[in-house]
């Protein structure tokens, strides 16, 4: 009897354990928040980049909004190469989440847009921000921060 | 005799003004486009030292010319990476080189700015800024494509030409470097081109 409750303890805890092992992961509703992180700031710049992966197995939804104490304001956007130029867009309404679909913000895409940023993000650390969905409303999440843009691609490269 | 023909005399009208208004036209074309050849606009910049610079940074080596801003997330930020990667590869053979990042957003980049930001990647790349309209000159001198995208909040983004200039010890365009080339295909590029 007490093994079968030890082994049952162990169960439960086997199904919660992953979750905590994998610590970077948030969730609201249906909507889950994979591992969000920002890059590391250059000297002198103002602004730093944020991507995570949106994966929605509800209805359709929409990223409204994202606040932090350490931007003055947090955009989203979109970046497009087109023929040799870069286009950056600010997606005004958002970004659609369809139902049942992941939505990744990445390097590239779409990303969270940290402006007027007072103290760089620094590698290592983690920006605490507040994600706002249209129905699914608001969850906290934390932001690793990563090495600066490009540095992470230099390490690939070393490591081929 | 033939042109006494009034038809032939029209006809004959008509080919003298068509053949006038065509060179007209063929003259007013090449004069607005420009070609990528030597670049031969006086400009009157800082560096990111404060010291002043002009059209002679182009003149006496070669050099990997790119524009950008420090309020770019992405790309600029991985180019320099790069930039900085391929002097680094290149070593002993690329010591002629020179490297310049000009700022399409002189408005906020100031040297200070650009200072702290250049050297971030290595000592080797200098930063270029100043009076906007000097700027423009130099954009607009080497077909560079950097536009403005006005936020609601006063703050604003650009849009610009991501391509790294490779550019001779004669001030004339090389070659371009796409965003996102390999290292292997950047360092076969410069050293056929500038090296």
């Amino acid at each position: 009897m007490k093994h079968s409750l030890l082994k049952i303890a162990l169960v439960l805890l086997s199904l919660i354990l992953p979750n905590l092992a994998v610590a970077h992961e948030f969730k609201i509703g249906e909507i889950e928040i994979g591992h969000p992180y920002a890059r590391a700031m250059l000297p002198g710049a103002k602004v730093g980049g944020g991507y995570l992966k949106l994966t929605n197995n509800g209805a359709d939804d929409r990223l409204i909004g994202v606040t932090t104490d350490r931007a003055g304001t947090v955009q989203l956007h979109e970046m497009k190469m087109d023929g040799g130029i870069m286009v950056m867009r600010e997606l005004k309404q958002g970004v659609d989440l369809p139902a049942n679909t992941t939505v990744e913000l990445k390097p590239g895409g779409f990303h969270l847009m940290f402006m007027n940023v007072s103290r760089p993000f620094k590698e290592g650390e983690t920006i605490k921000a507040t994600l706002t969905f249209e129905k699914a409303g608001s969850v906290d999440v934390e932001l690793a921060v990563g090495p600066p843009a490009g540095a992470a691609a230099t390490h690939t490269d070393h490591a081929q | 005799m033939i042109l006494r023909n009034p038809f032939a005399l029209a006809a004959a009208g008509l080919t003298a003004a068509f053949i006038v208004i065509l060179s007209g036209v063929l003259a007013w074309v090449s004069a607005d486009s420009r070609r990528p050849g030597r670049f031969d606009t006086a400009f009157s910049l800082v560096n990111d030292r404060g010291e002043p610079v002009d059209q002679s940074l182009f003149n006496g080596r070669p050099s990997l010319v790119y524009f950008g801003y420090t309020h770019c997330p992405e790309v600029c930020p991985t180019t320099l990476f790069e930039v900085a990667g391929y002097l680094k590869a290149l070593g002993a053979d690329g010591a002629s080189l020179k490297t310049y990042f000009f700022t399409i957003d002189p408005e906020r980049d100031t040297p200070e700015v650009m200072h702290g930001y250049v050297t971030a990647f290595t000592d080797r790349i200098t930063g270029v800024t100043g009076n906007p309209e000097e700027m423009k000159k130099v954009i607009d001198g080497w077909m560079i494509h950097a536009a403005k995208l006005p936020s609601e909040d006063g703050d604003y983004h650009m849009s610009h030409t991501t391509s790294l200039l490779l550019v001779g010890a004669d001030g004339r365009l090389k070659g371009l470097l796409p965003y996102g080339a390999t290292q292997e295909e950047a360092l076969e590029k410069i050293r056929s081109t500038l090296l």
